[in-house]
């Protein structure tokens, strides 16, 4: 039952980003990598044009932004409802319906679930939740392979790698490192890579191919998320490019669907504003090569047995804050991280988090809490330039998240955390801006004491290098020549005379 | 008419020929300008690091000190975002903590009475062509602020292409951030420097001699990375350009008192 996820989620999170530096010192060696810049600022900017483009070509594409917003602030506020729903036409349809508190429970359930088949692999349609509960590993525990079968993600999976983008997981990658690492590593996990391989996309997308294909002819298990639920009929929906989707969801006797509580929606005829708005958002297509839907079962038709894992990872702690909860409302086209200028120079991996970029900034520290270095410095990865808020199909203004949960990390205050109200104190490490935030307060509010700052500014203005923070700014950076006056002065001097 | 001048803080300490240059070019152009002295900051660097409480007294102060003014013109894009964006949120925040309505009302009282420089010169005034005389090769920066949360479209571009002398060059991914973003500057230098040297390598692409913006924060961080790779181009405040005229040229960066403006 929803209300039980509530009370009962405590979220753990895979272990895969535990230990991971704040992000300025991530960002730091990403911004003097100059293949991975080059790599980044080819595709961001590829598929930045071409998403605007797409988008324009929709003339009521501001309505269908809005109305995505809408749908999604409705289910969320009727969450409860419209999961009990769902669990109910999922089930009449002949489907099992699981509900997962957190990335463990989430685990457990799958493992659970592939050991009673009595296989010991499966092949996986690309899919946040699993990377956000780090099921991959959990099953490898249990003695279990899981196969990623969207080309990017098999990049990843075999380079020992982490995914750098929401949808394009290798796109830190370049086509001669990817023609590497699949003659590597591809014999270790079945078919090699063919003699001579070179690094012609169409050479290496054939490659995939034939090394997925035995994968997909022999698996027995699938598993998936899901872009859509539709708590109506119970219905799931799977948007992808490859087609590797449709095999996954189609040939396997068992697929087992592990999904966020979030991406229900309450009717099929909702899916007709996001079915448009995430293709143009996401890879900047008119329509996604693939959508496959399944509602349950079908005899002679596809998996014989389905089992649906309903996700809450921190999301009803979430859903409990009146400025953060708008996050939930993301359908992760990944347009917001293609138009950032900062994810363009940190890179994916800088984030600490399957949510790289804007939407992770502000996903990471709500769905794991802001107690790791990591996730307390993720809201101030940043310059809240707006970007990401303007191409949001749903409008998320993730700037003003950005700074909500600043004020939390600075200022502390209420969460939800695990279902109950706490109260979090200040994060470390703030102490000596806290100090100089309140002192610089102090003299702003008092202007007569502000200009007096202000005279004695001008008579230390041929200092060339700050100590301390200020540093950040003059090691690269010269300092504004200060004036000799500030302009009250001026005025004072030119204007209070005349009047 | 009369306005009231809101000069923000940095150009107060720092930019003092911005603030002059708004007072000659709205003189020029028969406006009055009053400077209430009791104005400080927006408190927005505050605010945008985290510190909303501490915010609340510079939001109270800056209503209270253009209390009775029809219009408050400032020559800043994210000044005016933050009292226009940001200070009714302020106010709705401490009305939902129980804090009462006294913000909230202050932050509606003013916010929509607050202009950045080149929405009141064109949608105010009605003017674009401001009799300006500015002979250099300018490359336009739209600050993220003004461009996005503003919605200043193409008036900053409008003002400049009708100045006599001044040749609009193109900036090349004018519309990406420069990375300057506040303490951003200070918390995530690499980053915010990586933007920068791209934007003012597009800015040496472009051919211009000037950086004109319409926000001296972006180009105080703009400006300073121009002049550690010794590029020959200056950052120069809108405000600056238009108030040139063949009569009184544009002096050059203010540093000395008695400036010739």
């Amino acid at each position: 039952m929803a209300g039980d996820v509530a009370r009962t989620g405590v979220t753990v999170v895979s272990g895969a980003f535990l230990g991971m530096p704040a992000f300025p010192e991530a960002a730091r060696a990403a911004v003097h990598d100059a293949t991975l810049r080059a790599n980044l600022r080819h595709a961001t900017r590829t598929i930045r044009d071409k998403r605007a483009r797409a988008v324009a070509e929709l003339a009521d594409f501001p309505q269908l932004r809005a109305a995505g917003h809408a749908v999604k602030d409705h289910t969320l506020r009727h969450l409860d409802t419209y999961l009990l729903r769902l669990e109910a036409a999922v089930t009449a349809a002949g489907g099992t319906v699981h509900w997962a508190a957190d990335a463990a429970e989430a685990n457990r359930i799958v493992t659970e679930l592939v050991l009673a088949t009595g296989e010991r692999e499966a092949v996986k349609v690309k899919s946040m939740a699993t990377q956000e509960t780090g099921l991959n590993e959990a099953l490898a525990e249990a003695g279990i392979r899981a196969y990623e079968t969207d080309l990017a993600e098999l990049i990843v999976q075999l380079g020992h790698d982490r995914p750098s983008h929401i949808l394009v997981p290798a796109i830190h990658r370049n086509r001669s490192e990817i023609r590497d690492i699949f003659r590597a590593e591809m014999g270790g996990w079945g078919r090699p890579a063919p003699e001579g391989l070179g690094d012609d996309p169409r050479e290496l997308a054939e490659a995939a191919r034939l090394h997925l294909r035995e994968k997909f002819l022999r698996a027995k298990v699938g598993i998936s998320g899901a872009n859509f639920m539709v708590a109506e009929t119970g219905t799931l929906v799977v948007l992808e490019s490859e087609g590797n989707g449709r095999m996954c969801l189609t040939l396997p006797e068992t697929l087992i669907s592990v999904v966020g509580i979030e991406k229900v929606v309450p009717t099929f005829r909702d899916l007709e504003i996001f079915l448009q708005t995430l293709p143009r958002s996401a890879t900047a297509e008119r329509m996604n090569p693939y959508t496959t839907l399944w509602t349950g079962t079908t005899d002679g038709d596809g998996p014989r047995t389905f089992h649906l894992v309903l996700l809450d990872n921190g999301r009803t702690d979430t859903l409990a804050d009146d400025v953060g909860r708008q996050a939930l409302r993301c359908i992760r086209c990944s347009a917001c991280l293609n138009v950032c200028p900062v994810y363009e120079r940190a890179g994916g991996h800088a984030y600490g988090s399957v949510y790289p970029g804007p939407i992770g900034a502000i996903l990471s520290p709500q769905l794991r809490g802001t107690a790791s270095g990591i996730d307390a410095s993720l809201p101030f990865a940043s310059t809240l330039c707006g970007a990401c808020y303007e191409v949001c199909p749903v409008g998320i203004d993730i700037p003003e998240v950005l700074v909500h949960l600043r004020e939390r990390i600075v200022q502390g205050g209420p969460v939800t955390r695990a279902g109950a109200r706490v109260r979090i104190r200040p994060a470390r490490g703030h102490a000596a801006e806290r100090a100089a935030v309140r002192a610089a307060r102090l003299l702003l509010d008092r202007p007569t004491a502000l200009h007096t700052a202000e005279r004695l500014l001008a008579r230390a203005r041929r200092l060339r290098h700050l100590p301390g923070p200020g540093r950040a700014w003059t090691d690269t950076r010269a300092l504004p020549a200060v004036p000799a006056e500030p302009f009250r002065d001026w005025w004072r001097r030119e204007r209070e005379p005349q009047r | 008419m009369r306005v009231a001048l809101f000069v923000t803080c940095v150009n107060d300490a720092l930019y003092p020929g911005t603030g002059i240059a708004v007072v000659r070019l709205l003189e020029r152009l028969g406006v009055t300008v009053d400077f209430p002295a009791a104005q400080s900051c927006c408190g927005q660097a505050v605010y945008n690091t985290g510190y909303r409480y501490e915010t609340e007294p510079l939001v109270r102060r800056t209503a209270r000190a253009f209390e009775g003014y029809r219009y408050v013109v400032t020559p800043s894009g994210s000044c005016a975002a933050m009292v226009r964006e940001q200070y009714p949120r302020i106010g709705r925040r401490a009305a939902a903590e129980g804090r009462g309505g006294e913000l909230a009302e202050l932050a509606a009282g003013l916010a929509p009475r607050v202009y950045e420089l080149t929405e009141f010169l064109v949608d105010v005034l009605g003017v674009t062509d401001v009799g300006a005389y500015f002979p250099h090769r300018v490359a336009y920066h739209p600050s993220c602020h003004g461009l996005r949360a503003l919605g200043l479209g193409d008036r900053p571009r409008r003002l400049l292409a009708a100045v006599r002398g001044l040749e609009l060059r193109e900036l090349e991914g004018a519309e990406e951030c420069c990375g300057f973003g506040g303490t951003f500057a200070l918390k995530n230098p690499d980053v915010s420097v990586a933007m920068g040297v791209d934007k003012v390598r597009a800015v040496g692409a472009s051919g211009a001699d000037v950086l004109c913006g319409g926000d001296n924060s972006c180009l105080a961080h703009l400006g300073g990375l121009l002049d550690r790779r010794g590029q020959a181009v200056r950052a120069v405040h809108l405000a600056e350009v238009l108030a040139a005229t063949e009569e009184r040229p544009w002096p050059g960066t203010l540093r000395e008192r008695g400036s010739r403006w």
